[in-house]
Order: structure tokens, then C-alpha cells, then sequence
């Protein structure tokens, strides 16, 4: 059972969202536990740029493990504003900590998001 | 899970240890127990245990058993020699694959043949289909016997210290061959020195009802040298990494044994030793001589994104000439690794392919498998 911290915001697609999601606000998004559990030892991320573009809901980037590779998608519309760049000589780091050194980008919000999930309803879509 | 998903006789072993289980060829099996990357290490390394019980195991016995296998199967059983293993295929008519399996030879009439999970049931049926006029005997003995690998290069060591008779057997051993021995426990043991990881190890075959005792034998015994438990995350790229076709992807109904490269499984027979009939001799032969229209090559990546299987393979012109086949970032290499079916005008080692990943081009290097060996 992969945990799911009660601080968090999510979206249907495994990644998490941390700060309110609010036009304005800057938030940090990474994928859940599950869903690197689900995809093994990380072993690649192509994660968005700097200064690129993101909407909600659409593909962003990419995740490569051993066994699969698996789309990244923004679970927020904005503008990114980091990419964390110790993915880059250490990907493993969101196995180990999916919710904490483990981040992939920020984005500064464009949009309020208002359809993801907290920590309950996400929780429910991967019993 | 369906009512029809079968389970290990190792299932609580599994759950207990913590494994990711995944529906694999009607089976419910561990992919992983900690990290894919780790189990892989471990037995290029030191040693690693897995459970293959999905395995089909099918038992050939009788005056014509090997009369029986040299007509059914692309090599030559007959040759055989006791306690030997020859790796084969069963192939249809038309040369197509039907599945590869390793022949063991137990007895002068007695073989253990070893099927893909997938397979299994398409393998007992075509065996029975070319059975007609053979004084032989065919069982399916899968339910009965579970199938335990340890492989690594401490393998031999572990395996030698799991028994109380046997041991010298053990260590012994050349590569393709098998023994009885006794384990620990006094538990009956047909082992071979036989693997699917590119390194040396040995596969266990024991009555399903002492597979739990055997599995924490191995583990016990092996704890000093570091023996881990293995998914078939790893199993599958270890086998990638040492080349090893796998069923469904490398090898189809559509595919010859020449196609693969594997055209040296088919014995024709020489003047001086003949072979008779078999089936899918004709077909064979033309693929022999003809050649294979499309090569099954290696490739290796500069860049970071792996091909994975289904991808196509582009020629400099970006046309799509070719398939990969098994793709995945090489643990050990550390690079993008794949299999793939080009023409053969691009099957030289050194030349440049395109893959397209996902939309996006990546060039990837033709290389003669396999990508690893380990160190004799």
C-alpha cells in the first residue's frame, strides 16, 4: 500500500500537487508513490524547460524505467517556472521519495485548477 | 484476478517478502520484490532466486521417446546424450515457431521438456497432433513439478552447499547438463545447469509441495553471499542483455529459427550422421538457403530514451524499414539497449538506425549481440 500524504492535491493521471493551485500561485507537481512503485526504478525523466508551457491534463514529459516508460502529464496550466535538476544524475531519487527530493517541476499557475483530487478521492482510484 | 489465474506453490512466499505481483501468462507472478535494478545487479554480481513454476514442464517417455522428439522438434533429441540439455524449437510445417524450449534427457526413454508459461497448453497439444504411431508417452507434469532458479556467479557455490548428496555432482556440472541430488531436507532434486540471465547458475526442478522448502533453503544458504530474490522485471533484462530471444517478441509463428539467427538449432543431418523426417524440415531448408529477408540484429543507444518493443526502426531516409523487438535501458551498460528486425542491407555491426520513439527520432548503433558476456 503506497502512501498518500493528507497535504496534497492530485490528479487522475498519478501526479501530486503541492501549494494551492490557485491563477497566480506557484505549486510543485511529482508523480505519486504508486505510480513509481507501479513503473520500478526510474532511470530517465524528460521533464518540461524552464519557461515552457503546460496545461492541465496534457503531456509534458516522460518517465523511463527498466520495465516501461510512462507519459508525465501537467496535472496544472502555467508556466514552469523549475525543473529539479538533481533528476538528471539521480532519477532514482522518486522511488525513494516520490514527495520530496523526488519533485519534478513548478509552475507558476495560469488557471485556477479546480478538478484535482485530494487525498481521499486519489487514494480510491489505485486501492 | 479471475478465477482461472493460477498461483505459485511459492504465492505466500511472494507475499510475504513484499513482491509486486502482475497477471503473467494466466499466472499471478512477482515482477519485482525491491527494485528491478537491484535484482539485476544482484545476479550479474553475486547470485539471484527466482521462482519459474509459471513454466510448463512436460514429460516424454518410451521405447520411441527420442525417435518420437527427433521427428516433432527442430533439433536432433537423439543426440542427446543422458543428463545432457539441448536448447530447441517446436516449429509448424511452414518453419514458423511455435515455442522454444530446453529438452532435457533424464533417462535412455525418458525426456523433461521445459515450455514458455504462454505456450504450454499449444505445446502439449501439437506434441500429442505428431504422437501418432510413436511408442511413447506424453504427460503434462506442470501442476507437479515447480521450477527454482538460482543464477549468478555465486550460484554454484550456493547450490553445491543446498546439498547433502550431490554436491561434487553440482560443481561439476557442465553448462547444458543436469543431475539427481538430494537437498537439504532430504528433498528430491533434478537440477541443470541451464539459466535464461547470461550468467552461470542452475535450475531446480522439485515436486510442488517442497518448492517452499527449497525456496528457503536457497534463501538461507545463499544470505552470506547475498542471494536476493528476483521478478521477472530483472529476469527479463538480464535476458536482453545476454542476447536470449524471447517468445512472443523474438520469436512468433511468423518468424523461422533463421530469421532469428538462430538457424544452428536446426539439424538437417550430414551424410555422414543422416536425419530422417521432421516437421517443418522442407520449409526449414528453403529458409536455410534463401536466407533470411529481414535479420534479427542488436542495438545500442548514445542517447537516453530506450526503444521498447513495437517501435519502429527508420532507415536515413526516416521510412520505417524494420521492428524492435525488446528494448530496455541496460542496467549494466547503462545505455539504451535493443533487439530488432531490419533488413539485412542494414544488419552490419557499426551501422546507424533511426527508432522512432514515440514520435521522435533516436538514432541507435547495430551491434552483434550479446550485449553482455560475463567473464569465463
Amino acid at each position: 500500500m503506497s502512501n498518500v500524504p493528507e497535504e496534497l492535491a492530485y490528479s487522475a493521471e498519478h501526479e501530486w500537487v503541492s501549494g494551492e493551485p490557485d491563477a497566480g500561485a506557484e505549486v510543485t507537481v511529482g508523480i505519486t508513490e504508486h505510480a513509481a512503485q507501479a513503473l520500478g526504478d526510474i532511470v530517465y525523466v524528460e521533464a518540461p524547460r524552464v519557461g515552457d508551457t503546460v496545461i492541465a491534463g496534457e503531456v509534458c514529459g516522460e518517465l523511463e524505467s527498466t520495465k516501461a516508460v510512462s507519459e508525465l502529464y501537467s496535472p496544472v496550466s502555467g508556466t514552469v517556472t523549475a525543473i529539479n535538476e538533481g533528476l538528471e544524475s539521480a532519477p532514482e531519487t522518486i522511488n525513494s521519495d516520490a514527495y520530496g527530493d523526488g519533485w519534478i517541476f513548478k509552475v507558476e499557475v495560469s488557471e485556477t485548477a479546480t478538478d484535482l483530487l485530494d487525498a481521499e478521492a486519489y487514494a480510491a482510484t489505485v486501492e | 484476478m479471475s478465477d482461472a489465474t493460477l498461483r505459485s506453490p511459492l504465492h505466500d512466499q511472494h507475499v510475504a517478502l513484499g513482491a509486486t505481483l502482475v497477471p503473467f501468462a494466466g499466472w499471478e507472478m512477482p515482477v519485482r520484490y525491491t527494485g528491478d535494478i537491484a535484482e539485476h545487479t544482484a545476479v550479474r554480481t553475486a547470485a539471484g532466486l527466482f521462482d519459474l513454476s509459471h513454466m510448463g514442464e512436460i514429460s516424454v517417455r518410451g521405447d520411441d521417446a527420442e525417435a518420437f522428439l527427433d521427428h516433432a522438434l527442430a533439433g536432433r533429441m537423439s543426440a542427446v546424450a543422458l543428463w545432457g540439455a539441448k536448447y530447441t524449437m517446436l516449429c509448424t510445417p511452414d518453419g514458423g515457431v511455435i515455442d522454444d524450449l530446453i529438452v532435457y534427457r533424464r533417462d535412455w526413454d525418458h525426456f523433461i521438456i521445459v515450455a514458455n508459461a504462454a505456450n504450454k497448453d499449444v505445446v502439449v497439444a501439437e506434441l500429442g497432433a505428431r504422437l501418432e504411431g510413436y511408442a511413447a508417452t506424453l504427460e503434462d507434469i506442470s501442476a507437479e513439478v515447480a521450477l527454482i532458479a538460482v543464477q549468478g556467479p555465486r550460484a554454484e557455490d550456493i547450490v553445491a552447499r543446498m546439498c547433502t548428496r550431490g554436491d561434487d555432482d553440482i560443481r561439476a556440472m557442465r553448462y547444458y547438463s543436469a543431475a539427481n541430488v538430494l537437498l537439504s531436507g532430504d528433498i528430491h532434486a533434478f537440477v541443470a545447469r541451464t539459466g535464461y540471465t547470461g550468467e552461470d547458475g542452475f535450475e531446480l526442478f522439485v515436486d510442488s509441495d517442497e518448492a517452499a522448502a527449497v525456496w528457503a533453503l536457497a534463501l538461507a544458504t545463499g544470505a552470506a553471499d547475498g542471494i536476493v530474490p528476483c521478478g521477472l522485471s530483472s529476469r527479463d533484462t538480464l535476458r536482453l542483455e545476454a542476447g536470449m530471444p524471447l517468445y512472443g517478441q523474438e520469436l512468433t509463428r511468423e518468424t523461422t529459427p533463421f530469421d532469428a539467427g538462430l538457424g544452428r538449432i536446426v539439424a538437417f543431418g550430414t551424410a555422414a550422421k543422416p536425419r530422417g523426417e521432421f516437421v517443418g524440415r522442407e520449409a526449414l531448408l528453403r529458409a536455410k538457403v534463401e536466407g533470411p529477408s529481414r535479420v534479427l540484429v542488436g542495438l545500442v543507444g548514445d542517447g537516453r530514451r530506450a526503444a521498447r518493443a513495437g517501435y519502429p526502426v527508420l532507415d536515413a531516409d526516416g521510412v520505417a524499414v524494420g521492428v524492435v523487438t525488446s528494448g530496455a535501458p541496460s542496467p549494466t551498460l547503462g545505455r539504451p539497449i535493443a533487439m530488432a528486425y531490419v533488413p539485412p542491407t542494414l544488419a552490419e555491426p557499426g551501422t546507424v538506425v533511426g527508432i522512432d520513439v514515440r514520435g521522435r527520432r533516436e538514432d541507435m548503433t547495430v551491434t552483434a549481440l550479446p550485449f553482455y558476456s560475463r567473464a569465463s
